[in-house]
């Protein structure tokens, strides 16, 4: 019989037992939330990074040991954001029906999310480079790091950022349009997107599929438009 | 499922190649979600038949934000002592910009 402690270090070099682990604590939120009957607290992301992160602080695991297994689901995001173009294209006449609202709530939402977040910051007398790397916080992860480097924020604290508020968003959204009345799932889902990325995204196809559909669309064109009107306005700001 | 697989990450590697080459502000996913749709629209056949595949990694899309997720939480000192302050700025923004981009959609589509 090999000692444990051998067969825990033959575990901690592979990519293995993390990738597993990773799988296993989705499932485990994921039955959580089906359970709570996809009650928005109950959210799978949100659960399995707790128990991911309590089983990696008890095993004093670095994360770079951690992400060396689960870089494999990591890496899924890019064919998953390239996948979008399948419920864009099946919800296309949707699309091309509610092509001028949808651009104005684009532009709204991102110019809101965008601003909101800097004037607020800058309302709890946050310094500099937090408010500068606050700025592209709903944008897809890639591009908001991409504008806080152009802009002058710091790319890690804008990642934490960008996915903090996509937990947030993805946890307010239902309650927040039951409250508003807004029982178009075209409208919940392009907002989940804009203000809330792929985060709001994978909660908006959750709930619908059309919600999903716009909430891609939204994640998509949000990323452009950040891209082109974050440097503009914060270099009008500051 | 393989060939639709490599479709998807065809598009994924034109679009980062795209992106890279002409420094574009739009990263190669989100382009390659771009050509999809074109080839989608010239091929509508190939729509259907990659439904179940796409179908499968959407469906647990929020799986694949766990390990950047956990990332995060290593990072929390980086909030340092404005961290309080920046998770409510984070949580009334997200609320305020969801509220009107909803509302804006809604009042627009009713008109």
């Amino acid at each position: 019989m090999t000692d444990v402690s051998d067969i825990w270090i033959y575990l901690s070099q592979e990519p293995l037992l993390w990738l597993t682990a990773t799988l296993v604590c989705y499932l485990a939120g994921d039955t959580v939330s089906r359970l709570c009957k996809r009650h928005p607290i109950a959210n799978p992301v949100l659960i399995a990074v707790a128990l991911l992160a309590a089983i990696l602080w008890a095993t004093g695991t670095p994360y770079a040991t951690y992400f060396e297994g689960a870089q494999f689901v990591h890496f899924m995001l890019g064919p998953a954001t390239v996948a979008l173009a399948i419920p864009l294209y099946n919800n296309l006449h949707h699309l091309k029906a509610t092509a001028l609202p949808l651009i104005a709530a684009l532009v709204a939402g991102s110019t809101t999310a965008l601003l909101t977040a800097v004037g607020i910051g800058m309302a709890f007398g946050l310094p500099l480079d937090i408010l500068l790397s606050l700025a592209p916080k709903s944008t897809t992860a890639p591009v908001a790091i991409g504008i806080a480097n152009e802009i002058g924020g710091s790319a890690t604290l804008t990642a934490v950022l960008v996915i903090l508020t996509g937990v947030i968003g993805a946890i307010t959204v239902t309650t927040l349009m039951n409250a508003l009345r807004i029982t178009d799932y075209r409208a919940r889902g392009l907002a989940a997107g804009v203000a809330a990325h792929g985060i709001g995204t994978a909660r908006a196809f959750q709930v619908n599929e059309t919600a999903g559909a716009f909430a891609g669309v939204g994640m998509g064109l949000n990323a452009l438009l950040t891209a082109l009107i974050a440097p503009y306005i914060m270099g009008l700001l500051f | 499922m393989i060939y639709h697989l490599a479709l998807l990450l065809i598009c994924q590697l034109v679009g980062e190649v795209t992106s890279r080459s002409f420094a574009l502000p739009i990263p190669g996913p989100v382009l390659g979600m771009t050509l999809l749709l074109i080839l989608l629209l010239i091929r509508p056949a190939v729509a259907k038949a990659t439904t179940p595949t796409a179908t499968g990694l959407l469906s647990h899309l929020s799986l694949l934000f766990v390990p950047a997720g956990v990332g995060v939480v290593g990072h929390f000192d980086k909030l340092g002592e404005n961290g309080l302050a920046i998770l409510a700025t984070l949580v009334i923004s997200t609320v305020i910009a969801l509220a009107v981009g909803a509302l804006t959609f809604v009042k627009l589509v009713r008109t």
